[in-house]
């Protein structure tokens, strides 16, 4: 009992109870998340439904390699970080940590990718507010596509993957320093609810890149 | 008094430690809320001021006070610091704060430092929109409208726009800790059922701020990323301003509801104890709080009947709106139903929440005109519309606030306000309240547009009308604050029960000790079994009816046996 | 504690379903549904194959490295909540757009 005085804190009865409070809480918390990102896809579905070629003509010009590649790395990583609260929920703090450190290495790989994107985008003149450097094709031009109807494309490009960037910088972030605990192998039940909610938000942001690969990278390749 | 001594001897959350540090890295619900009390009654005279400005500008049709750029100013900063920073915040922030886990039997929050953290960063999103004010304000009306603010304005929208960014995941950070608190923390016996009405209506109101603010969030900053020159709602680039009112609305109609529907959990509970009766129709009162929650995502569109919507999507959500009334109304019938034949004791509290059942009536009623396309088309942007939300903002929200103030000040300070003065400043406050707003409805009528500084001449009888009660309501909210802060130190001393209330709140000492109770309380019955007090005559701390000069309503005893 | 301990067997392979949907979406997206199907608009049924994939993909990770499977109804109810709320922004938002021009 000792052991767990420590770890619990004074307002909870048990840890259960704790457990039970941090669970529902990142859910709660990613239910806050999903409608964020939610505004970003209802902006997304309503101009590719008024413009729908100018949204094609946009994808086509993202990196379809990197980005089937980064939609791997980000399912690994999601399994990784499922063997780490495996791993934490059983104790074993060697695996745990390096399945940790695993999901981060991966995360890492996952941004520097974005970056490459990034750079290859800057450099062919497309950057977030970039209208004068889009050139449309004369025969989509005759339908109607605008140059601005295709930079709006790449307004929700960035806005969307540049937060989704951000949120797992700060999941990177929280997987470290329980990669830390978890070394020391100290606070054992309680850490592993920590690893366990962190996991949760983790896979959040897997499932965010799950829905924008198809929408952004995988529209008009026909 | 004779628990006085008690309180003295026993350390409670106030005595434990007075330094500066104490409080600002407190994780206690009870210090936060007080925290949370100070920062909002600071940003309430600030958006106050700037209403007192607008009315004496509004005396004359001419432009004498100021111009028209400080005018959009002043009520850009009015609303936005208003909503944002004092409705929003208000009744959570403090008298949720303090009270929910009293209410149920816990010794604190889910998360403590969360909900610290939850002050800070309104404090902080407090910080950059006074910032902003300072660099000249923002010019466009507390919504934002694009392409107005995200192009065209000169003015400091960035930081304004910032500012409410973070004072939203302040209220997400609020909302999250209430669900969490009210699903896991309840003491033993504390069913579902069993929870006050306050409990039901602040969890409705948790559920609109997780699942409404990130989507305000994510609106105002698209508007910052468009400042910054990246096309997204300009029709110049192709975009469509639409796109921003609804995804604003999305949060910002069930904001309404984020303002008013924990001033309904407060009038419940002080309907139910100046009543010396039960709820009237408890499952009613607190299913109606959920479906005043879901309804509300659904009708947003009713701020948008003039915006170039389809007409089609128009009748639909004036359809949709029409229905919230339904669960409004068994609200007012349920606190009506309540009163009648009750043993009622007109103190303060329930003189505010008088105040609050007639003048939310009102309110609800006007918004049911505009949900009517055809009136709102006629009424639309002018003071009508004003009239009609001040009426539910500031005849029920901030009179609801005021009346849980008054309530349960003597929980929360230990200390008794000065009765009298009390309710003086209650009849100032709602003699002035109406006298400032019902000239408006008469004025948004003939037509006048809200927003501008200068009007035709014809409506200035009615424009002075409306500025001097708006002087009568100023000076009515300056006695609570100073008959307040003299009862902190002069006040006669609390009891811990002076009203006879039910509710856990009332069975610990006033204040309330750092983990609330002695040892984590048992329960055994619904809320407000009042019928087991009401029976006694002379009940302790309560004027005996035959010599106070407090009036009681009596039911006729011939209607009570018969 | 009373967290459900997923066998790793069942990560395994809810990880071998997720790469076979994940390689599918990809080929998928290159079919020309337009060129293969009698009627006009068919076009839609690339975007419509794709989103199928994206939530079966969600509801895999949701579900079983979520432990969702696994957990109390009130998970349940606050992942659906979520689901159901992004609808709402979704089905009402559009109902502006997909009407707007019914009365012009």
């Amino acid at each position: 009992m000792s052991s767990e005085s420590s770890v619990l804190a004074h307002h909870f009865d048990d840890l259960e109870q704790q457990h039970e409070a941090a669970t529902l809480g990142m859910w709660a918390f990613l239910v806050t998340e999903l409608l964020f990102f939610g505004g970003l896809f209802t902006g997304y579905t309503v101009y590719r439904w008024r413009t729908p070629l100018a949204f094609e003509e946009a994808s086509r010009h993202l990196d379809l390699w990197l980005g089937t590649i980064n939609t791997g790395v980000l399912l690994v990583s999601s399994l990784t970080m499922a063997l780490a609260v495996h791993a934490a929920q059983l104790s074993r703090h060697r695996a745990a940590t390096m399945y940790l450190l695993l999901t981060v290495l991966l995360g890492a790989g996952f941004l520097i990718i974005k970056m490459v994107e990034y750079g290859h985008k800057f450099t062919q003149g497309i950057y977030p507010g970039s209208i004068e450097n889009i050139h449309v094709p004369p025969e989509l031009a005759a339908q109607g596509v605008q140059p601005n109807n295709v930079a709006l494309f790449y307004s929700f490009y960035f806005t969307t993957t540049g937060l989704h960037a951000l949120h797992m910088l700060i999941g990177m972030g929280l997987l470290l320093s329980l990669a830390v605990r978890t070394a020391r192998g100290r606070l054992m039940g309680e850490a592993a609810t920590r690893v366990e909610i962190t996991g949760l938000y983790w896979h959040f942001v897997d499932i965010v890149w799950i829905f924008v690969f198809p929408l952004y990278y995988l529209i008009g390749l026909t | 008094m004779s628990l006085a001594p008690l309180s003295l001897h026993k350390p409670n959350y106030l005595s434990v430690s007075n330094t500066l540090r104490s409080w600002l890295l407190t994780t206690d619900h009870k210090r936060i809320a007080i925290l949370f009390l100070i920062s909002i009654t600071f940003f309430f005279f600030i958006g106050g001021f700037a209403a007192v400005l607008m009315r004496l500008e509004l005396m004359t049709p001419h432009a004498d006070v100021v111009d028209k750029e400080a005018y959009n100013r002043l009520f850009t900063i009015h609303g936005v610091v208003l909503i944002f920073f004092f409705l929003v915040p208000s009744i959570p922030g403090v008298l949720g704060n303090f009270l929910i886990p009293i209410m149920i039997g816990a010794r604190d929050m889910a998360f403590p430092r969360l909900n610290l953290a939850s002050w800070y960063l309104y404090l902080i999103g407090g910080i950059i929109v006074l910032t902003s004010i300072l660099i000249g304000g923002a010019d466009t009306g507390w919504t934002f409208y694009t392409p107005y603010s995200s192009v065209y304005s000169n003015s400091a929208v960035f930081t304004m726009a910032v500012g409410v960014f973070v004072a939203g995941f302040s209220s997400i950070l609020t909302g999250l800790n209430f669900i969490v608190t009210t699903h896991t923390m309840r003491a033993p016996g504390m069913t579902w059922f069993r929870l006050p009405l306050f409990i039901w209506s602040h969890y409705a109101t948790a559920l609109i701020m997780i699942l409404g603010t990130p989507v305000l969030a994510i609106a105002v900053l698209m508007v910052a990323v468009e400042r910054m020159g990246v096309g997204i709602f300009d029709p110049a680039l192709g975009g469509d301003p639409i796109l921003f009112q609804h995804l604003f609305w999305f949060y910002s109609h069930p904001a309404v509801y984020i303002m008013v529907l924990p001033a309904f959990g407060v009038i419940s509970e002080l309907v139910t104890c100046f009543s010396r009766k039960r709820i009237f129709g408890y499952t009613f009162v607190a299913a109606a709080s959920l479906a005043i929650a879901v309804l509300g995502f659904l009708v947003w569109g009713h701020h948008m009947f003039v915006s170039g919507q389809s007409a089609y999507a128009s009748m639909v959500f004036s359809i949709i709106s029409f229905t919230i009334a339904v669960p409004s109304g068994i609200k007012v019938l349920n606190w009506t139903a309540t009163i009648y034949k009750g043993r009622v004791w007109l103190t303060t509290p329930m003189l505010y929440a008088f105040g609050f059942i007639g003048l939310f009536t009102i309110g609800g009623v006007t918004g049911l005109f505009l949900a009517a396309m055809a009136i709102d088309v006629h009424v639309h942007d002018t003071y009508f519309v004003i009239a009609h939300f001040h009426y539910i903002m500031v005849g029920g929200t901030v009179m609801a606030y005021l009346g849980g103030i008054h309530f349960w000040w003597p929980k929360m300070t230990g200390r008794m306000y000065p009765e009298g003065w009390a309710v003086f400043s209650a009849i100032l406050i709602f003699v002035g309240f109406n006298l400032t707003f019902f000239p408006q409805f008469l004025v948004g009528y003939l037509g006048m547009p809200r927003r501008y500084h200068i009007y035709p001449e014809e409506y200035q009888a009615l424009n002075i009308l409306s500025t001097a009660g708006a002087s009568i309501l100023g000076i009515g909210y300056l006695f609570p604050f100073t008959y307040l802060l003299w009862s902190l130190r002069r006040g006669p001393r609390a009891e811990s029960n002076p009203w006879d209330a039910a509710g856990l709140e009332w069975q610990t000492t006033s204040p309330p000790p750092t983990f609330n109770f002695e040892k984590t309380p048992i329960v055994t019955q619904e809320a407000y079994a009042y019928e087991l007090v009401s029976q006694e005559d002379d009940l302790p701390g309560r004027p005996n009816p035959t010599e106070g000069e407090i009036p009681v309503l009596d039911a006729p005893p011939q209607e009570d046996q018969p | 504690m009373s967290a459900h301990v997923v066998p790793i067997r069942v990560y395994m392979r809810v990880f071998a379903a997720l790469m076979v949907l994940f390689v599918l979406t990809v080929a998928i997206a290159f079919v020309d549904f337009q060129h293969l199907l009698p009627f006009t608009g068919a076009a839609i049924i690339n975007d419509i194959v794709a989103l199928l994939i994206a939530f079966s993909k969600a509801a895999l990770v949701i579900l079983f490295f979520m432990h969702v499977r696994y957990s109390s109804r009130l998970t349940w109810l606050f992942a659906i909540a979520g689901a159901v709320w992004l609808a709402i922004l979704l089905a009402l938002t559009l109902s502006d757009y997909f009407t707007r021009h019914w009365l012009t």
